[in-house]
């Protein structure tokens, strides 16, 4: 059972399971939330008159860059609900409508499954083809890609697989020879020039239709999850030049990937499809639960993983996630890899680039390899960490930052050049990680497979594996080192400029590079040393042993688990890429690991240091408040700042109240019966005041600039010659929530993250002492935590 | 202004995809990758042949080794099945060429032509006072006034497009500068 939160002993009863059911309990318990304004009807104890009020449009709107207030938005919710069940029984049109309310919900996630997996389609295959346009051009058909190009065609060999004459390159087209310096130098130019001419596409498109559209879109969505508007951000235009632009910059060979960029895309999609329902349109919370699901439906188009989505969305993505949300985002899920699947961008009914299955065992000494990827992982993703909040800091405050365009062309112009010559670093990165992914078996000939025999000396691959290395192996090996170290320097710099850029593949790729290395490492290890103990009991000589693409995918995830620091949703994300169930326990000790590692250096994640960067009102869920301040440590107005903003019931003319508005920069005013007794009636919003004054000006005749305000349901008593006085009962929360000045601030925070609150008022004896609202505990949290409190910016 | 709304969009990409998946001759193929064996090279095979047929013996033509080790060489080759849809392909990139370069003509259109237009036809009078924002946050009212201010409906339509058309610049317009000038959001 709950009750009002004036006891604080019972506030110890809520959690997040009985979340909705508090609210219930709220709404509907006769304790008078005169809400008539969006959900339309008035609750079981108002009177007639109120009925009688017509609901003022706008009221219950927010402004941009404000946090919602969820309880109303849930109570609104409930209202209409109720409505809709009380009418069901009348007539049979009542009654279907009733039944498309109900199924709304399964409608709105369905469609945006459909989109979300249609465009993943068209940006998987223009992405592809815009790549292989840096190299050449297929003649014969136009639109294909390199390996489209080369599909029917019967003259490609075994050791290049890639060779037709219907795919020309650049040099051969434009200069009429394939080989020679020349040649080099002509595809070298033409690289280098559409890789610029993509990147400043990009940007540019990004800077005049849609500024929104750029960096990489989760730390935004998770703060709109968690209650924040910004207007705009998930918008028709917004979703057009994602898309457009995420296929250039992935196509202009950045270091970047287009994970993060599909979930904000499918979180669109979500967007404006909720807004063809008003079930969704009119309540910000149920929206939320819309954008939940899609965010879901864009990490199984990216991975191929809908499980693993579901998982990420809980995980990081959403804020509030009741089993009703599980339901629908497994469902939106499964129907955007459906539709990707039926799109089939790769031509073999598979979802990823770079599935992989292989089935081959790993033994318990490989343990130790797999947690030094972890720690690997860890190091990696805390210095990640620093060095890319230290570059945007320094982007955000110098004069550096002022010329974004000029920064994309030189970061892309950088990464063409220096990338061009490494074979590893031209090629497509997913198409990079495929390739570190895939065992060496007699089907491959790779340079990475180029092991000597003791047959016959020839350089084929026999079946003998673990052999010694060529030379060919080694200059792979030297030319993965380099790549390794480019690659992690440039995603320094590449995440966070003004186009749309993941993060998961190119870190995904550093931990495959370091993961390959580790296992050719370990792989000539036990060829020389075979008669160590370690790999005397386990490894007979000449049966396969190591396998270096298993290392290469535990590297990939420790990586990517020490920059995002994800868990139970990347072990499934990688086990549903590779479908190797034997693999589970590798993936978990390198994840955890790296966890681990990464935690001691640091406890936020790529996305929320980046929500610290920019100064959201994000009030993290995970992160345990652990000191003993009190509420009046916290409150507002302090001891030196001007007594708190008060409205007293009946007292004010209208004049007075803009006066007060006007004056001061809060975002609500609590309301008292009178300036003596200071006892609370109830809160009221400076938006739905601003808007009610406006409306009454407007509508009802005789408001003047001396009209009484006045709160209560009946006018107060005013002399004969007064003009009508304005009632604004209908916009006053009269069950706000106020805790004592004596609560310690645990139980407060606690409150503020299950409830959702905005603001919370303080009373002392009965009487009220002040208010604290969200933006106070995200202050005192970073005082707590010497970090600067102003750089919280939003309410 | 909108030119093409998401609904729009998805559907012309599905609609004409699913239309497409009409299966080209030329769109299946069987491949099969046989390793080196003795002192025969390792080697590729295609044909475009259905799934029944896609086997080392219907494939591998000509057969590079005789009769006893035929049996021995096919067991290594591994022969897989693969369909693609080329029309689904070339549909997607000339819709996607299409919307890049109308976007690009719009561009332009915005930001080279139309200054220079206005400031033929109106003077330099009329450009000063689009370019006049009021910022939206400072005035307590502004909002208020955004909010009720519906009711201006003029029947004209182009008005109406001119009107939605100003009120997209100005959002535009306000999304730059929080992202890019005050870098107060998506640093």
């Amino acid at each position: 059972m709950c009750f009002p939160l004036n006891r604080t002993e019972t506030v110890m009863w809520i959690s997040t399971n009985s979340y909705s059911l508090c609210l219930f309990f709220f709404c509907s318990s006769g304790s008078n939330y005169a809400m008539s304004n969006g959900g339309g009807a008035a609750s079981s104890t108002t009177h007639l008159l109120d009925f009688l009020e017509e609901p003022i449009p706008g009221v219950g709107t927010y402004d941009d860059f404000h946090t919602i207030d969820w309880v109303r938005e849930k109570c609104k919710d409930r209202e209409r609900h109720r409505k809709i069940n009380s009418k069901k029984k009348e007539s049979a049109w009542e009654f279907t409508k009733s039944l498309y309310d109900a199924w709304s919900g399964w409608l709105v996630v369905t469609l945006t499954g459909l989109a979300s997996g249609a465009l993943a389609g068209l940006i998987d295959i223009a992405a592809d083809w815009m790549n292989d346009l840096k190299e050449g051009v297929c003649l014969s058909a136009m639109w294909f890609n390199h390996e489209q190009c080369c599909w029917t065609s019967n003259e490609t060999t075994f050791a290049e697989r890639d060779k037709c004459p219907q795919w020309k390159s650049w040099a051969e087209l434009i200069l009429g020879q394939a080989e020679g310096p020349g040649s080099y130098i002509m595809n070298y130019f033409m690289y280098i020039y559409w890789a610029l001419s993509f990147a400043f596409l990009a940007v540019c498109l990004v800077k005049v239709f849609a500024p929104y559209a750029c960096g990489s879109g989760i730390p935004e969505i998770k703060t709109i999850l968690s209650g924040f508007i910004i207007r705009g951000y998930l918008g028709k235009w917004t979703l057009m030049i994602k898309t457009i632009t995420l296929v250039l910059a992935v196509a202009s060979g950045l270091s970047l990937g287009k994970e993060g960029p599909l979930v904000h895309v499918a979180c669109c999609c979500g967007n404006i499809f909720s807004y063809l329902f008003p079930k969704y349109s009119k309540n910000e919370a149920k929206k939320r639960e819309v954008l939940s699901a899609a965010s879901a439906a864009g990490v199984s188009v990216a991975f191929g993983a809908p499980i693993g989505g579901v998982l990420f969305s809980l995980e990081e993505v959403s804020y509030y996630f009741p089993l009703k949300t599980l339901w629908r985002s497994f469902f939106a899920a499964l129907v955007a890899a459906f539709v990707l699947r039926s799109i089939n961008p790769f031509g073999n009914s598979r979802l990823v680039l770079f599935y992989v299955e292989y089935h081959t065992p790993w033994y318990l000494f490989e343990l130790i390899p797999f947690i030094l990827l972890g720690v690997f992982g860890g190091l990696w993703g805390a210095f990640f960490i620093r060095a890319n909040i230290a570059w945007c800091r320094r982007r955000k405050s110098t004069r550096f930052g002022k010329y974004p365009v000029l920064e994309v062309i030189l970061v892309a112009a950088i990464t063409a050049v220096v990338a061009f010559p490494n074979p590893y670093t031209r090629q497509n990165t997913s198409e990079l990680i495929k390739e570190l992914f895939t065992d060496c078996g007699p089907l491959e000939s790779s340079q990475l497979c180029q092991y000597r025999s003791q047959m016959n000396g020839s350089t084929a691959y026999t079946d003998n594996p673990n052999q010694p290395a060529e030379p060919g192996l080694y200059s792979a090996m030297w030319q993965l080192c380099l790549a390794l170290i480019f690659k992690i320097i440039m995603t320094i710099f590449t995440f966070g400029l003004k186009v749309p850029s993941g993060l998961f593949i190119p870190s995904m790729a550093i931990g495959a590079i370091a993961g390959r290395i580790v296992g050719i490492a370990m792989e000539q290890l036990a060829y020389y040393h075979h008669d160590w103990f370690l790999f005397k009991e386990w490894c007979e000589v000449g049966a396969d042993c190591i396998t270096p693409g298993l290392y290469a995918m535990v590297g990939a995830a420790a990586c990517l688990g020490g920059v995002t620091r994800m868990t139970v949703s990347l072990v499934v994300i990688v086990f549903e890429l590779t479908g190797g169930l034997e693999y589970i326990v590798p993936l978990m000790a390198a994840v955890m690991t790296s966890k681990w590692v990464g935690d001691a250096f640091g406890r936020e994640g790529i996305y929320e240091a980046h929500i610290r960067l920019n100064g959201y009102p994000f009030l993290d869920a995970k992160e345990e408040f652990t000191h003993t301040t009190l509420a009046r440590d916290v409150m507002r107005p302090r001891s030196s700042d001007p007594p708190l903003a008060v409205l007293t019931q009946d007292d004010l003319t209208v004049e007075e109240l803009q006066g007060i508005i006007n004056e001061t920069s809060c975002n609500g005013f609590p309301v008292i019966v009178s300036k003596e007794s200071q006892r609370l009636v109830g809160f009221a919003l400076r938006r739905d005041i601003t808007i009610a004054i406006e409306n009454a000006r407007r509508k009802q005749e005789g408001i003047m600039l001396n009209s009484r305000v006045y709160f209560t349901q009946h006018a107060p008593t005013l002399p004969a010659d007064s003009p009508r006085p304005l009632k604004l009962r209908s916009i006053l929360d009269m069950s706000p929530f106020t805790v004592t000045d004596h609560t310690p601030m645990e139980i407060v925070v606690d409150i503020f993250r299950k409830l959702g609150l905005r603001q919370c008022l303080v009373t002392h004896n009965g009487r009220l002492l002040g208010i604290i609202t969200k933006k106070d505990i995200l202050r005192h949290m970073a005082q707590m935590a010497n970090q600067d409190p102003e750089s919280i910016m939003f309410n | 202004i909108e030119l093409f709304a998401i609904e729009d969009l998805t559907s012309v990409v599905l609609c004409s995809q699913t239309f497409l998946l009409m299966q080209n001759s030329e769109d299946i193929r069987c491949k099969c990758i046989c390793p080196p064996y003795r002192d025969v090279e390792g080697q590729i095979y295609k044909q475009n042949v259905s799934l029944k047929d896609c086997t080392c013996l219907h494939v591998v033509v000509p057969m590079p080794v005789d009769g006893k080790d035929v049996e021995a060489y096919c067991l290594r080759c591994e022969c897989k099945y693969e369909e693609r849809s080329s029309g689904t392909i070339k549909v997607t990139i000339i819709i996607y060429l299409s919307i890049l370069g109308l976007l690009l003509l719009y561009m332009v259109y915005l930001t080279l032509l139309e200054p220079m237009l206005k400031r033929r036809l109106f003077g330099h009078s009329q450009l000063i006072q689009n370019d006049d924002d009021v910022v939206g946050d400072q005035q307590p009212f502004a909002n208020a006034h955004n909010v009720l201010s519906r009711s201006h409906s003029r029947p004209n339509m182009l008005n109406k497009v001119e009107h939605a058309q100003q009120r997209w610049r100005r959002q535009v317009q306000e999304q730059r500068k929080s992202v890019f000038d005050r870098h107060v959001v998506l640093s």
